[in-house]
Order: structure tokens, then C-alpha cells, then sequence
């Protein structure tokens, strides 16, 4: 364990350095916001920019406290995406008389104090092992959550959202994807070994055991079954993609890439061919320039439009508050990234993918440099959610892929993905904070728990007889 | 606001952005090299200075101290663990200091602790019990160099 005679260094006040940047980084969208508008520089603008810059300055001082060596760049990088997004919201919002940029601000704040009390319950990611089996259920509840009547409603065509009273709405199967992945590294880490060293050759394949895979399977068969249900594609793709890396992760077995890609290809043939929603969207992005599958209803028009509107950008971009994204459906939300990309242009967009990779990449890091198995499996699948989400979005907005109703982290407008990306920084903190925090010699956790009365069996009770 | 303002702030503000992303993989540079040396290795005069917890222990004269844990045998073959004056617990659980991967070991199985010069082995009332040597431990005993300590299907032992 090299980590013991690393330097101890917290590198807090680079993360200072970084936030001012990235908080200047928001101003100067919400200025040029402001400054193009008719209406000039509102006391809106200057009230939001500063919530924005308390509430991630507060948050810095709760990781000073709290997760003294936590990875200094995911706050900032968090923190510069949801302030573009704010402003790109606000910018629509003017152009459109709506008000969804002062909710977008309220969720921002409720998720940052969510994330804020995460960090201070939770402490150390290894409390939430106990919790795996739990983690299932909760899953299994909160995606189906929206099929209770009465409770669910349908936006969109995707039973994916539950109403309470009449203002405020909400996507339970946005954290679902947390409670799955601290499942699915629950299960693994425990597990590992068992689906490792069992099972039959299959060719140069070597398959798992039924049994071992009997909880897993189960977990995959729900959330994929709930999701054709519910319609939703793009929430569908997200929990197999997570599914896939976790395992591929935790057994570095090749044959769970063969199997799942199989799975894909098949399921995928299937939905083509039986769903209308699904043949939809790959009809939409085969022939989204056929004007016949353009004019049609839920065809192609938003995507072109999308497109439309990253070709006016070019590379360098209209300028925020320039452009016309006002005209794609969905402007806000689902295609802010096409919005984005007309005010800012190629080089501006770059620059948000570099964000997402830089966010991705630490999360990767905080894995690698995790003590233990469930902390690494765990950071994997919480960065991996955030990667796959943003190259489903991306991909479907400039049709590489079929588009699928997936949010853009931190940047869409909507409370429910703001609140769970949030939860995923906070936890990405915590690991990397304890994967780099020092050891100390001496009085250490470790002595403490090994001078305690020894508990018989172990953690797990006992496993197996002694082979001699 | 004429053309030419609003065109620098334009680009001024894409410059921004960029400015942003440089400066944090700037602020990462070092890191990017996983495990390399730049943070790893013998502490600075300065650092020590900093952090006092970090300076190397006071060299004892002794005829040979053992420095690290080899894992000789069993799943985690060729691990080293560096030691130094805190004790070591070995087991099955997260929070041992060598999380075994071994399915004959208990959550909590051993713990390997410094008492003067010599390094002790305590069992901590395991199912399958710690080896050392052939015979079966039934108190803390003192390991010497080589000695092979077993423990489920893992064997280690201890090196200068």
C-alpha cells in the first residue's frame, strides 16, 4: 500500500482556486445572458449567480471539514456544468416566457444540501455495504413507484414520473441508478470470488454458475421488465450499460461482454420489432431527413431541428443569448446539449465533453485509488452512469445513436437529475477522500477494531470447512 | 452595445471556458501518471516539516528488522505490504488492512502487531485458525524472518 508514505496533502485551496474559476466561468454566461436579452441585465440574474456561488462556496467549507483529501477538480467541474446549464435555461425561459430556470435553481439548491447532509451522514462509503440487499428493494420500489394509480403519470409518453400534489413532480428511476449501482457492488464485492472461480468452460468462455448469478439476474430482469413497461429507452439502456461495467469490472471476464452484447442485439431486434415508440426513434434517426418521417408525429423534426441549430453555431457559436435554440422542442431539457452547441459552437461544446471526460476520469481515479473492493466497484459504476448518460445524450442529439429521453447531467433542466448527479458527486467525494486520506500510525481505525473482542465466524459467518 | 463589444465577449467567454479546463488538467498533471513517482516515495525535508506523522521511524539498530509482508501463496500471491509501527489485522472484512480474498479466512482472522524489535502474531479467534510454521497458534507468538505464517489458502511472511 503505497498510499502510507504518500504525502498527506489536502489540495483545498486548488480546489478554492478552481471553484472561483468555475464560478466565474457561470457569471459570465449568466452576464452574456443578460446583456443580450432585451430586458438587460435583470435583478433575477445577479440574485441567481449568487445563490449558485454561496451554495457551492458553503460546500467547499463542508469538504474542508469533512472530506479533507477529497479529489480537489469534481466540485468545480460540477459547479461550472450546472451554472452554464442555469444559464442556458434562463436564456431559454426568456425567449419563451417560462419560468423554468427559478426552479431549476430551487432543485440546484435542494440537491446541493442534499449531497452536502450525504457527505456528512455517510462519512465512509463502506457503511453503505450493509445496505446492499436493501438497496435492491429500494430499486424495485422506486421503479414502481410511477405504475401506482393515481401516484404515476405519464409525460411524454413514459410512465417514469410520480406527482405529488399538483407542482411537484418527480422521476424515481433517476435514483434508482444509485441504489442499483450500490447494489450491484454490494453483491459483487461479496461475491466475486464464487462467480470468479465457478462455473463450467465454455470454449475459450468460462460461465458463471446459475445460482451465483440468480440475484443479479433478478435485479436486471426487473429494472429492464419495469422499464419496457414504463417505455423509457434511454433509462433502460443506462441500467444494462451499468449492469455490464459493473460485472466486467468485478470479474474481468470477458465472456460478460460477449453475453451482454448478445443480449443488447437481441433485445434491441425485439423492441424494434414490436414496440411503436422504439421503431420510432431508429426510423427517426436512419431517415431524419425524409420529409415524410419530418412532419410526422413524434418523427424526426426535433432531432433535425437540433441539428439545425449546431450547424448555425459553426465553431465558434452565435454567443449566448444570440442564437434562436428557443425553436427546438425540448430546448431546455432533453436538447440542451443542441442549444449549447449553437450559442457556443464546436469549440465551446468541446470544452463542456472535456468537463464531462474530466468528471468521469476522476470518479475512475477515486476507483483505482480505493482501499477496497466495494468502494472501487462502486466509484466505477456511480462515474460510469454519469459517462454513458452523457454519450447517450450527445451521441442521440448529434445522431450517432437513436435519441433516447436520457437528461445531461447537471445541465437539463429537471429536479430529479440534478438531485441524483448530485448524490453521485457527493458519494465520488467521499471515496476519493477515503482512498487518499492517510493512514495514520499509531491509534488507527485498524488497531482499534483488532484489539476488540474477536467475534467468531467472522464477518460473513461461517463459509467453509478447512480443507486439511 | 455595438458589434465589436459583443463579439470579444463572445470569444472572450469561450476563451474562459477553456481557460477553466486547461487550468484543471494543469492542476492534474501530476496525477495523471497512476502510482508514479511524484507523490510516492520518501518524503521531503520540507514535507516532514509539514507533516511530522510523516517522518521515517528512527532506525533501531537490530540485527536484521523485518520491513515487509510478502504473500507467498493463495489468491493474493506476490502482494507486498510495507511495514511499519502500526499493527497490521488480516481477514476477510473491508476494513482489514490486507483484505484477503480468501474464502478459508474469517472477517477478522489475525492481527500481526511490533512489540519492541520483533513483530507478534495473535490469532483473533478464527474459524480455521493461523499456522505458523506447522503448528497451530493458541497465543501471540513472535514471527521471525521467513517463518511462513498460513492463514486459509494464503501463506506470507515477513522480509527485511
Amino acid at each position: 500500500m503505497s498510499e502510507l508514505e504518500t504525502t498527506p496533502v489536502s489540495r483545498r485551496n486548488m480546489e478554492l482556486l478552481l471553484l472561483l474559476l468555475a464560478l466565474a466561468v457561470a457569471m459570465a454566461a449568466y452576464y452574456l445572458v443578460g446583456i443580450n436579452s432585451d430586458g438587460g441585465m435583470s435583478q433575477e440574474f445577479i440574485s441567481q449567480g449568487l445563490i449558485l456561488a454561496a451554495l457551492s462556496l458553503v460546500f467547499h467549507v463542508i469538504l474542508r471539514i469533512w472530506a479533507k483529501y477529497a479529489d480537489p477538480v469534481i466540485l468545480p467541474v460540477t459547479v461550472a456544468l450546472n451554472g452554464i446549464g442555469l444559464a442556458m435555461i434562463h436564456r431559454i425561459d426568456l425567449a419563451r416566457t417560462t419560468d423554468a430556470a427559478f426552479r431549476q435553481i430551487l432543485w440546484t439548491g435542494v440537491a446541493m444540501v442534499i449531497a452536502m447532509i450525504v457527505l456528512w451522514a455517510i462519512r465512509d462509503h463502506r457503511v453503505l455495504r450493509r445496505f446492499t440487499y436493501i438497496a435492491l428493494a429500494a430499486s424495485v420500489l422506486l421503479l414502481l413507484l410511477p405504475l401506482i394509480p393515481g401516484l404515476g403519470v405519464i409525460i411524454n409518453g413514459a410512465r417514469i414520473w410520480v406527482r405529488v400534489g399538483s407542482v411537484l413532480s418527480f422521476q424515481p428511476g433517476e435514483l434508482a441508478k444509485i441504489t442499483l449501482a450500490i447494489f450491484f457492488a454490494g453483491y459483487l464485492s461479496s461475491n466475486r470470488e464464487l462467480i470468479l472461480l465457478a462455473g463450467r468452460k465454455f470454449g475459450p468462455l468460462q460461465l458463471p454458475r446459475a445460482r451465483d448469478l440468480g440475484p443479479m439476474v433478478v435485479a436486471w430482469l426487473v429494472s429492464i421488465g419495469v422499464l419496457v413497461i414504463q417505455r423509457d429507452l434511454g433509462s433502460s439502456i443506462l441500467f444494462f450499460g451499468l449492469f455490464m461495467v459493473m460485472i466486467y469490472v468485478a470479474t474481468a471476464r470477458v465472456s460478460w461482454i460477449v453475453i451482454g452484447v448478445l443480449m443488447l442485439a437481441g433485445g434491441g431486434t425485439f423492441a424494434y420489432l414490436t414496440m411503436s415508440h422504439v421503431t420510432r426513434r431508429i426510423n427517426g434517426w436512419l431517415n431524419a431527413f425524409d420529409p415524410e418521417i419530418f412532419h410526422a408525429q413524434g418523427g424526426s423534426s426535433q432531432i433535425v431541428e437540433g441539428l439545425f441549430g449546431l450547424a448555425n453555431g459553426g465553431l465558434l457559436g452565435t454567443g449566448l443569448g444570440n442564437g434562436s435554440p428557443y425553436m427546438v422542442p425540448l430546448a431546455n431539457s432533453d436538447m440542451i446539449v443542441a442549444s449549447l452547441g449553437e450559442e457556443l459552437g464546436l469549440i465551446g461544446l468541446s470544452a463542456i465533453v472535456l468537463c464531462y471526460l474530466i468528471l468521469v476520469s476522476r470518479g475512475m481515479r477515486a476507483a483505482l485509488g480505493s482501499r477496497d473492493t466495494f468502494g472501487k466497484l462502486l466509484a466505477t459504476g456511480l462515474s460510469f452512469t454519469v459517462g454513458l448518460q452523457c454519450f447517450v445524450v450527445i451521441g442521440g442529439v448529434t445522431r450517432l445513436i437513436p435519441l433516447t429521453g436520457l437528461t445531461t447531467p447537471f445541465m437539463a433542466a429537471g429536479g430529479s437529475s440534478l438531485l441524483s448527479n448530485w448524490i453521485i458527486v457527493a458519494l465520488l467525494l467521499l471515496i476519493s477522500h477515503n482512498s487518499r486520506r492517510p493512514i495514520l500510525s499509531g491509534v488507527s481505525a485498524t488497531a482499534e477494531v483488532a484489539t476488540r473482542a474477536p467475534r467468531s465466524g467472522g464477518l460473513f459467518g461461517k463459509r467453509k470447512e478447512s480443507q486439511r | 452595445m455595438n458589434d465589436l463589444v459583443f463579439t470579444v465577449l463572445r470569444l472572450g467567454f469561450l476563451i474562459l471556458l477553456w481557460l477553466l479546463v486547461l487550468s484543471i488538467i494543469g492542476a492534474l498533471r501530476r496525477d495523471l501518471a497512476i502510482g508514479g513517482k511524484a507523490r510516492v516515495g520518501a518524503p521531503t525535508a520540507r514535507e516532514i516539516r509539514k507533516n511530522p506523522s510523516l517522518a521515517p521511524p528512527p532506525e533501531v539498530p537490530a540485527k536484521q528488522q523485518a520491513k515487509t509482508l510478502v504473500i507467498t501463496e493463495g489468491p493474493l500471491t506476490g502482494l507486498e505490504h510495507p511495514l511499519t509501527a502500526s499493527p497490521v489485522l488480516l481477514g476477510r472484512a473491508q476494513e482489514a488492512t490486507i483484505v484477503l480474498e480468501d474464502d478459508y479466512s474469517s472477517g477478522r482472522h489475525a492481527r500481526l502487531f511490533p512489540q519492541g524489535t520483533r513483530w507478534f502474531i495473535e490469532d483473533l479467534g478464527s474459524t480455521n485458525g493461523t499456522f505458523l510454521g506447522d503448528a497451530q497458534l493458541t497465543r501471540a507468538q513472535p514471527v521471525e524472518l521467513g517463518q511462513k505464517i498460513r492463514i486459509g489458502k494464503t501463506v506470507m511472511e515477513l522480509r527485511p
